[in-house]
């Protein structure tokens, strides 16, 4: 079937099978690599998209369902070259080790800031409890979201 | 004093943040190549069988398939291992581990593929399965090798003084037995490799997540049948290993290497996490046996240790893991008399090999809860005992080293980790309230009894435990340690770099340029590190052993060194001076200020190149020398150590058995810290990694078969599980390597669990003996498992 889509701000169309899911659609035809494969059953978030201003698990999500939403991937996160905040500020944190799971953790990140600009420690470390990280035990990414929070505060 | 550093120690940014941080970074499952085909592997859901044969009619007809691949497709060695070539690429004889892989199919579309792989017919007989370590030297157990004579992989004695003579001359006289069990390593990015013919005989390219292409290229020649410049592998960013992604990653490799020499087209293998898991190996289960004699005052007179390792299906790294267990296994302390066999079997269960701290943690878990025992029998504190006993300069090791050509930092991180945690007064307080704790439910009938229900406010209870190790740097005795690096400064004073050891995701690319921009006096922003490539760079050894930073950080200074002495000489020329001594490298500028002469970098390096002088260099660096007596186990295992000590406070869940990390304080001595943040991320995430290791993660399997094939089953630690993780860095002036920068991935993961049994024994009174300490552990001093995979409990 053929279905209509936003994708990272563009206006798309994608012809689907009714079996494929979200994730192969972003990777294979639209070759966006940045949203990673970890486990296949919404466990380890490293798939993490947008999909209406939603973190959601693009293994889980099947292409159909995306008719008419609003999806954002990582590669949608920065403005150009322009990087998010956020973005800046897991490379200045140390946030970064592997980087398998960073693009994840940025996209659930950047839910979290746009639903709520103060979270206290306790929120951000809910908001990342779906994205495992096995390389930086998390206190780094903890850390720039944090920092993240408050400059975007700043600067409104 | 320590040299001043311009960038050396500074907060820098790693040169592939930003491609990581936009989903620009390229791993091994993001290269795809025209006309490429997938691959499907066939398995049988056994443990041990005899293959008799293998049927792909039907599966062909499906008109699915492009090509079938199995080892009658190998030119060349169609079984591998590090040692003992023991593992096939294809098992399609004898299948003895879970994951072990008959065959493949290879075809157009993966889904299809899976379909296809349904329909080939395996007809095999059942083998008695072995999973029961202990049993795997009895008489008459299965043999799972035919070839060798009986199911050792290998026994590594260790022999020093009268051991006899030492438990005579004890006050005390404890023994205590241990568990540990498989651990995931649970690297978020699954496997992927990529195989693509090279057209006109020229061999083959192969990029993947793999940990050390060197090793990989060796493989894939020798399955191939081909001279190493023939193979050519390139190592795609890589998506955490710590370990992992060694052996099996050579070995999928070589599978995809077959099958693309065989269809002439590019071949990938990606595996799901549910083969992930399946088929790699694993951290090795240990069953420790301490027979310890001691003084009254606590000074250990005697160690009897008997360690016993699970080596699973192939023989893998345990001749290596189990090595260094040989080494530490006292722990960081003198003893006179000690007496230890380490050994490893083979069983049907997963096969195991290197893991992120390799052979270390669980010794250190055994012995670091007994000198908490000890200590407890002496009547003195955890510190109190680990001074009395604890290395010092001058201190002989089990091995009848004598330490002296290194700082011996033991003392000094127990004291600063006691310090910083206000470990004594806490330790003092939680024991006192401990007394107070109501039991746990009764073993033998775990039913909730009114008096079991605990006061709500009586329902915590804080614990405090520390554990120390020592640690030997890089590979020691047991392979050849040595390491090249690659430096080419172009004429505008940009440089390429590159070392023969990878980059693991730990950051390893950010480190070496600091490293060989501190040498030059430049921004490290100048340096572009090149991609892995075993066509370029010479083999040095494996990335393991936490020794990149030491062995390659020497590499690349030396290296950058080299290019230095080379611009002196044209300095020197260009100033019209004669003494080099005076020459200043800092801030991209190379200055005598007596004279006021300066010259910027580049136009140095476009200098030197228009005087005809090489500006490329490779560098080389090795250890000094070390050796092993494999008889008696003597001999100067490693040529420097680092120490480390860490204190786990914890509050215990009286009624549930649940375990909460308050803090982790870490002390550890890597020498000369190169590269703050990344020595930083090396401690949160090893520390975290430990962590799952005591409290959560096990894979458990019933005949040889694994249960926890993904991570709703297998635990790791999420960014709830621990509160805080608070680093101490003790630097030295030892000169190794670069600036005396040593180790530092290993030690961080190694003493988690060891504190944190401690902790929980401060907390609950209760000590306990079995890895992981998860809620039934705590709760009912017992793991509640499958019937074959009895542990021994707590005596
Ligand atoms: S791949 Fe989607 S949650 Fe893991
Ligand atoms: S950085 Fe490696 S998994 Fe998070």
């Amino acid at each position: 079937m053929k279905i209509k889509f936003t994708l990272n701000k563009k206006k798309v169309t994608a012809e689907v099978e009714s079996t494929e899911r979200l994730i192969d659609l972003l990777r294979n035809k639209f070759q966006l690599m940045g949203t990673k494969e970890g486990c296949s059953i919404g466990e380890c978030g490293a798939c993490t998209i947008l999909m209406d201003g939603k973190a959601v698990n693009s293994c889980l999500v099947l292409a159909e369902q995306i008719e008419g939403a609003e999806i954002i991937t990582i590669e949608g996160i920065a403005d150009g070259e322009q990087l998010h905040p956020i973005q800046e500020n897991f490379i200045k944190a140390g946030a970064i080790q592997c980087g398998f799971c960073t693009p994840g953790m940025v996209v659930s990140s950047y839910e979290l800031l746009n639903e709520n600009p103060e979270p206290n420690e306790e929120e951000i470390k809910e908001a990342i409890a779906g994205n495992l990280c096995r390389c930086t035990g998390y206190k780094q990414i903890i850390d720039a979201v944090k920092i993240s929070a408050e400059q975007l505060r700043d600067s409104k | 004093m320590k040299e001043k550093f311009n960038i050396v120690g500074k907060p820098v940014i790693r040169q592939d943040a930003f491609n990581k941080v936009t989903g620009q970074a390229k791993f091994a499952d993001d290269y795809n190549y025209p006309n490429q085909l997938y691959a499907a592997m066939i398995r049988i859901p056994v443990s041990h069988a005899k293959i008799k044969s293998i049927d792909y009619t039907e599966a062909i007809e499906s008109g699915l398939v492009a090509a079938t691949c199995d080892s009658s497709d190998i030119p060349g060695a169609k079984k591998v291992g590090p040692i003992r070539k023991d593992q096939p690429v294809f098992c399609d004889e004898k299948v003895v581990t879970s994951g072990d892989v008959l065959a493949m199919l290879i075809g157009e579309n993966e889904y299809e593929l899976k379909q296809a792989s349904k329909k080939v017919k395996v007809d095999f007989e059942e083998l008695p399965i072995l999973t029961d370590i202990e049993k795997a030297m009895d008489e008459d157990a299965q043999i799972i090798h035919p070839e060798f004579e009986n199911n050792l992989i290998v026994h590594y004695p260790l022999r020093k003084g009268n051991i006899d003579k030492g438990f005579e001359e004890s006050d005390h006289i404890l023994e205590q037995t241990y568990t540990t069990p498989h651990i995931e390593h649970a690297y978020i990015e699954p496997e992927a490799v990529v195989a693509v013919p090279l057209e006109g005989n020229r061999g083959i390219k192969i990029i993947g997540s793999i940990q050390n292409p060197h090793t990989a290229r060796k493989v894939v020649a020798a399955v191939l049948g081909l001279p190493l410049t023939k193979v050519r592998i390139i190592q795609a960013e890589l998506g955490g290993s710590f370990g992992g992604k060694d052996d099996t990653m050579n070995i999928l490799s070589a599978r995809a290497a077959v099958a693309a020499l065989k269809t002439k087209r590019p071949v990938k293998i990606h595996y799901s996490r549910e083969e992930s898991i399946l088929e790699s190996y694993k951290r090795h289960p240990y069953r420790l046996k301490y027979k310890v004699g001691f003084s009254k005052a606590g000074k250990l007179k005697a160690m009897k240790i008997d360690l016993l390792a699970d080596g699973g299906g192939y023989s893998c790294m345990s001749p290596f893991v189990t090595w260094r267990s040989v080494v530490q296994a006292t722990g960081p302390y003198e003893v006179e008399n000690v007496w230890t066999d380490v050994r490893a079997v083979y069983t049907n269960n997963p096969y195991t090999g290197a893991f992120r701290g390799f052979g270390s943690p669980q010794p250190i878990f055994a012995q670091e809860s007994l000198m908490d025992e000890i200590a407890e029998i002496a009547g003195i504190s955890p510190i109190e005992i680990r001074k009395i006993n604890g290395f010092q300069k001058g201190s002989v090791t089990a091995s009848r080293q004598v330490l002296r050509d290194h700082e011996i930092n033991l003392l000094k991180v127990v004291e600063r980790a006691a310090e910083e945690s206000n470990f004594l007064s806490e330790w003092n307080k939680n024991k006192k309230d401990q007394s107070n704790a109501p039991s746990f439910v009764d073993e033998l009938n775990p039913i909730v009894k009114p008096e079991h229900f605990i006061h709500p406010s009586n329902n915590v209870k804080r614990g405090i435990g520390l554990a120390t190790s020592f640690r030997g740097c890089s590979l020691g005795a047991e392979g050849v340690d040595a390491a090249a690096a690659y430096i080419s400064v172009q004429t505008d004073g940009s440089i390429y770099l590159l070392s023969g050891l990878a980059e693991n995701g730990q950051g390893l690319k950010t480190t070496f340029s600091i490293i060989a921009a501190e040498v030059l006096g430049i921004s490290e922003d100048r340096i572009h590190y090149l991609e892995q490539d075993t066509g370029i760079i010479a083999d040095s050894g494996p990335t393991v052993a936490s020794r990149s930073t030491l062995m390659g950080g020497g590499a690349i200074k030396d290296a950058a060194t080299i290019i230095k002495n080379r611009l002196n000489e044209v300095a020197l020329k260009h100033f019209n001076i004669t003494d080099y001594d005076v020459l200043v490298y800092r801030n991209n500028t190379i200055s005598n200020t007596e004279n006021n002469l300066k010259i910027e970098f580049s136009e140095l390096c476009q200098l030197a190149f228009n005087s005809a002088v090489s500006l490329s260099a490779v560098g080389w660096y090795k250890g000094p020398n070390v050796g092993w007596d494999e008889e008696t186990g003597q001999g100067d295992a490693y040529f420097t150590y680092v120490y480390g000590c860490q204190v786990a406070d914890v509050s215990v869940d009286m009624s549930t058995g649940e375990v909460y990390i308050n803090k982790i304080v870490a002390v550890h001595d890597p020498g000369t810290v190169i590269n703050i943040m990344g020595a930083l991320g090396q401690v949160y995430g090893g520390v975290t990694q430990g962590a799952g290791y005591g409290l959560w993660e096990a894979i458990e399997s019933e005949k040889g078969m694994i249960k926890e094939l993904n991570y709703d089953l297998y635990i790791i630690p999420t960014s709830k599980d621990i509160d805080k993780i608070e680093p101490i860095f003790i630097e030295g002036e030892d000169d190794h390597g670069a600036w005396g920068a040593k180790s530092l991935g290993e030690p961080t993961l190694e003493l988690t669990s060891a504190a944190l049994a401690n902790a929980i024994k401060n907390a609950t009174g209760k000590r306990l003996f079995n890895l992981p300490l998860n809620l039934e552990e705590v709760l009912l001093s017992k793991k509640l498992r499958p019937k074959d995979f009895v542990r021994e409990s707590s005596k």
